[in-house]
């Protein structure tokens, strides 16, 4: 599986997601700079790592009007491609149209860095046992999923509520959830075949013993599969 | 002043002309620029002519506490600087100390105590910006960060809000940036009351090979501005952190500097490409006192003069003069010496990286400091210039460095420490209910669990991040490659500094504060490598505050040479004080540690089912000054501590071999609330990391300790450590080898912290309820 790592002006967690990738799962992977033409011939996932992209001046749009690459993104997303956004990536994502909903500021107004317990909601091509309970790290500002009912009723009988925030035993309780997101929504599927992901907890923060975790491993992994499947299949 | 005679300049400099707008100089307007009569006369004999106004705004920033030490240099001289290992000491950006395989660390701590009072978000995050830019500036880039701060007592009615601004203020800077914030200590206490600090302190590390200075070189060397557009913002910022605050307070704001993490961010993206392509001569962070003390610092080093054209200076307000433009402290800028012939490589970079730059003068060989504008000129205006620029500034630089006034100020016995002293601790008599005192010190703001504050803070930015805060000391893993070869370096960091120790006994204190931040790197597995301060004291013209500086430096430098840890770099922040009460003095001391390998790191916290020992022994009870005494007085008084360096040399020498070795499973050392403290912090400190509602992973402890009493249980006696072994009998002999006490605690298990003292029960403690206590220590200052 080839991965490409797009590079935002503010993107920050680039030197993980490219560690989990490259070093920990083996994958060749590149980094794409926001101005730059296009993906790199053969990309299979596209990552957008965490960050502050554009600062605190982002705005719905601000991004798409950013670049080429946005656009090359889109493409990819719409032939079926993996793309995985993560933290403010999962923002970018979901400003340019490609995941449904917003993350608006924690309910308790700061900053909060800290590990959390997800549940996998969903099987995809990132997550395989449904139940399955991951503790991830957090840490983000602005993860507060939001999206109205009839979107996050569509999502839940699509089956694309990737993640939810949950205790240990994988319940659904108020008090695990860290930012208040509507249905303890921690991530979310789309695309045309669920290729595409947003998260907010940082799994490439979470994938070797020495950083405290490797729950998060299990979507690199698991999509690595995916891909193997897909294109022994092609 | 200055050990030399006044220099005349050799020529009249009547070339300098007067700006439309200059206030005419006099010594009235000097002394509203805090010069004072003897300073103004020395610049006026130096220049053989009254300055200019510019001149006069120059010479005032330049000659303040903050930029020139004026006060504490003659002090600072006695500290050790040098080692094998040092690259760089004081003097530069930033220290540098190698790491092997050609590869260095860069670091440096900062004070920005004033701004944060005034401003506290903004001034925190100012002062995480600046130290950010101090490391990278070198070459290097920004792998942890960590910060130490001093609030005024819990209730104090602006404690809340001072704490919530700096708190959010350095996440804000540092989670933006993408540095990880992986440790720090905060302690409250009413000499803050009114004069709050917050001290930054960052790590990056570099290639050996790509170390940069801020040095000017040969004459023609193109002078380049990189960064934000020049503002009105922090104008005469280092001349206010001279001034003492009154409580009629902060008219102050428009001194506050505005910062711009994303723009920070894209700052040390493009420096960092610009230094891989050989391109400089050297590289100057605009920090206080902006584009004057960088261009002056930058000469100086190199005998050398520059000449800056102001109409070029990038700007983002209209009418700005030149006093304003070589006053303004607006955030991320940096001044850049190219090779002739590399400006359009440096601009070209620039470029993609979307911040503004311009060649804005040249490097000189005249050794002055020379000033161009042209009156009735805006760029943000006009589009053409309407005449020639005239010359606003022409000064030797000497007169602005080396000749820069300093002082040996008188120094006396504070007459109020001996009343301190005497205070007999015996009077406080022995608790009966040390479960309630343990609790009580468990919620103490000044001991209980920081991760109120850590987790605002992203601290595992990078994936690096391998012991998070809440430990002695965090870890971070650097992967390093250079020509072909990658080797992971693992560095750990620890501040601290305890001013009640201080306020007892300056030198000691001073020494206790270096003991303490290498011993947390001896418990993570870490041989200390270098050591950066940051001395906050009150009025230096107050001759027992002076005193005290001097000894605290004193100290700092015993225990350094006792430890062979020199210190490479760090600042002075005087005149801490408001309303002529000076703060506890607090020399705050920050130490990097290298760890030889990914297996030899050790958390503080205690795992199940092994033997607990207590290493090195106490000298002396410890009560004085110690957490638990002013609980019960609300004073520090007491007996004044005392510290056996070569013994607490021997003891963390042990630590490092016990963890290199891997015999030991936790190490923990006991400082504010001893050693029950200690031991509780053990047992629940892990809890500290997990999600909401886990206890899981905290582990209990049954222990012995010799008898009941205060100087046992909580008195704070340093080179102290606790460890957890699943082999004893090999760190006994370990200890006994290295001439290290050692003595048998217990053992650990259970979800209770038990302590007995011979037949009887000392304390028995639910974890829960001392998890509870120290999760709940910040409640009554920011809530729950």
């Amino acid at each position: 599986m080839r991965a490409a790592v797009v590079l935002f002006p503010g993107s920050n967690a680039d030197t993980e997601m490219v560690h989990a990738l490259g070093d920990i799962t083996g994958s060749p992977t590149s980094l794409v700079w926001h101005k730059d033409a296009g993906l790199p011939t053969g990309t299979d996932l596209v990552a957008i790592p965490g960050g502050f992209s554009y600062g605190d001046y982002l705005r719905p749009g601000a991004i798409a009007r950013a670049g080429a690459i946005v656009t090359a993104v889109r493409a990819h997303a719409e032939r079926g491609g993996l793309v995985l956004g993560v933290c403010n990536g999962f923002q970018v994502l979901t400003e340019i149209g490609l995941l449904p909903g917003a993350l608006v500021r924690n309910s308790h107004l700061r900053f909060e860095c800290r590990d959390v317990f997800v549940r996998v909601a969903a099987a995809g091509p990132f997550t395989e046992n449904v139940g399955r309970v991951l503790r991830l790290p957090i840490a983000h500002a602005e993860g507060r999923y939001h999206a109205d009912e009839e979107t996050r009723a569509r999502l839940r009988d699509e089956g694309r509520i990737a993640f939810q925030y949950c205790d240990e035993a994988g319940s659904l309780d108020p008090d695990a959830n860290p930012n208040g997101s509507l249905d303890s929504i921690a991530g979310v599927y789309g695309g045309p075949r669920g290729n595409v992901l947003g998260l907010m907890p940082h799994p490439e923060r979470a994938s070797e013993p020495f950083v405290g975790g490797d729950d998060g491993r299990s979507l690199f992994d698991t999509a690595i599969r995916w891909h193997e499947k897909k294109s022994r299949a092609a | 002043m200055s050990d030399a005679e006044p220099r005349k300049d050799g020529e009249p400099g009547q070339r300098v002309a007067a700006f439309p707008g200059d206030l005419p100089v006099d010594f009235e307007l000097a002394q509203s620029h805090k010069l004072s009569q003897k300073e103004y006369d020395f610049l006026c004999q130096s220049l053989g002519r009254t300055p200019s106004y510019s001149e006069l705004g120059v010479a005032s920033v330049m000659w303040s506490e903050h930029c020139s030490y004026k006060s504490s240099r003659v002090h600072l001289k006695r500290l050790p600087t040098e080692g094998e290992l040092v690259i760089q000491g004081p003097g530069e950006n930033a220290g540098v100390v190698d790491i092997g395989d050609g590869f260095a660390a860069v670091f440096k701590m900062e004070s920005h105590n004033h701004p944060s009072y005034i401003e506290p978000y903004q001034g925190a995050a100012t002062g995480v910006g600046g130290i950010l830019r101090d490391v990278f500036t070198m070459g290097a880039r920004p792998v942890a960060a960590l910060n130490s701060l001093r609030f005024g007592r819990p209730d104090h009615p602006k404690t809340p809000s001072l704490v919530r601004g700096v708190v959010a203020g350095i996440g804000g800077y540092g989670n933006c940036f993408g540095v990880p914030t992986v440790g720090g200590e905060v302690q409250f206490d009413e000499s803050y009351d009114g004069n709050i600090l917050v001290n930054a302190f960052v790590c990056g590390v570099a290639r050996t090979d790509r170390i940069f200075y801020g040095k000017a070189g040969e004459a023609g060397n193109p002078i380049l501005y990189v960064g934000a557009k020049t503002g009105r913002d922090g104008i005469h910022g280092a001349t206010m952190a001279s001034d003492e605050f009154t409580e009629e307070g902060p008219s102050q704001r428009p001194t506050v500097q505005v910062g711009d993490p994303f723009l920070g961010k894209l700052l040390v993206e493009a420096c960092l490409e610009i230094f891989g392509e050989d391109l400089l001569i050297g590289i100057q962070d605009m920090g206080a006192a902006g584009l004057t003390s960088s261009s002056v610092e930058m000469a100086g080093r190199g005998d050398a003069g520059v000449e800056i054209d102001l109409d070029l200076v990038p700007r983002r307000a209209a009418g700005l003069t030149p006093y304003e433009l070589l006053l303004s402290e607006s955030q991320e800028r940096m001044l850049l010496v190219a090779k002739p012939g590399c400006e359009a490589r440096v601009l070209e970079i620039c470029d993609k990286w979307d911040i503004d730059a311009a060649v804005i003068g040249k490097v000189t060989d005249t050794g002055r400091w020379v000033i161009k504008a042209t009156p009735d000129y805006d760029p943000t205006v006009d589009d053409v210039a309407p005449g020639p620029p005239i010359t606003v500034c022409d000064l030797p630089v000497a007169v602005l460095t080396d000749e820069a006034p300093k002082y040996d100020r008188p120094q006396a016995t504070d007459e109020s420490l001996a009343g301190l002293h005497a205070f007999d601790v015996s009077t406080l008599g022995v608790p009966t209910d040390w479960a309630r005192e343990l609790l009580a010190l468990l919620a103490s703001p000044n001991v209980g669990s920081r991760r109120w504050i850590w987790r605002q803070y992203d601290h595992i930015v990078r994936g690096g991040t391998g012991v998070r805060p809440g430990s002695d000391a965090g870890v971070v893993r650097v992967k390093c490659e250079r020509d072909g070869k990658a080797v992971d370096k693992h560095l750990a960091f620890s501040v601290d500094c305890n001013g009640r120790f201080v306020q007892l006994d300056a030198r000691i204190g001073g020494a206790m504060a270096v003991a303490e931040v290498c011993r947390n790197l001896a418990c993570a597995g870490a041989r200390p490598i270098g050591v950066t301060d940051c001395l906050n004291f009150g009025n230096p013209e107050n001759p027992p505050v002076m005193r005290q500086f001097s000894e605290a430096v004193d100290g700092i430098a015993d225990a350094c040479r006792a430890l062979d840890a020199p210190i490479v770099g760090g600042n002075v922040s005087l005149y801490n004080e408001t309303d002529g009460r000076a703060i506890l003095p607090t020399p705050t001391v920050a130490a990097v540690g290298l760890i030889s390998d990914e297996k030899s790191i050790v958390r503080s916290f205690f795992t199940a089912d092994v033997t607990i020992l207590m290493l090195g022994e106490a000298a002396g009870a410890g009560l004085g000054g110690s957490e638990w005494v002013h609980q019960k007085t609300g004073k520090v008084v007491g007996p004044a501590p005392q510290i056996d360096l070569e013994a607490e040399v021997r003891l963390q020498h042990l630590l490092v071999a016990l963890a290199e070795q891997g015999a030991v499973t936790s190490m923990h050392d006991l400082s504010e609330g001893g050693l029950l403290v200690a031991l509780a912090e053990c047992c629940t400190g892990v809890g500290d990391e997990t999600p909401i509602g886990v206890t899981s992973g905290m582990v209990g402890a049954t222990v012995d300790v010799p008898s009941a009493s205060p100087e046992v249980l909580v008195g704070e006696a340093p080179s102290r450590v606790i460890v957890g072994t699943a082999d004893p009998d090999r760190v006994e002999e370990l200890a006994r080898a290295a001439g290290v006490p050692v003595r048998r605690l217990g053992r650990t298990g259970g979800d209770e912290l038990v302590v007995r003292a011979g037949e009887n029960e000392v304390c028995r403690v639910p974890l829960v309820e001392a998890q509870r206590a120290r999760e709940s220590c910040l409640e009554p200052i920011v809530g729950a």
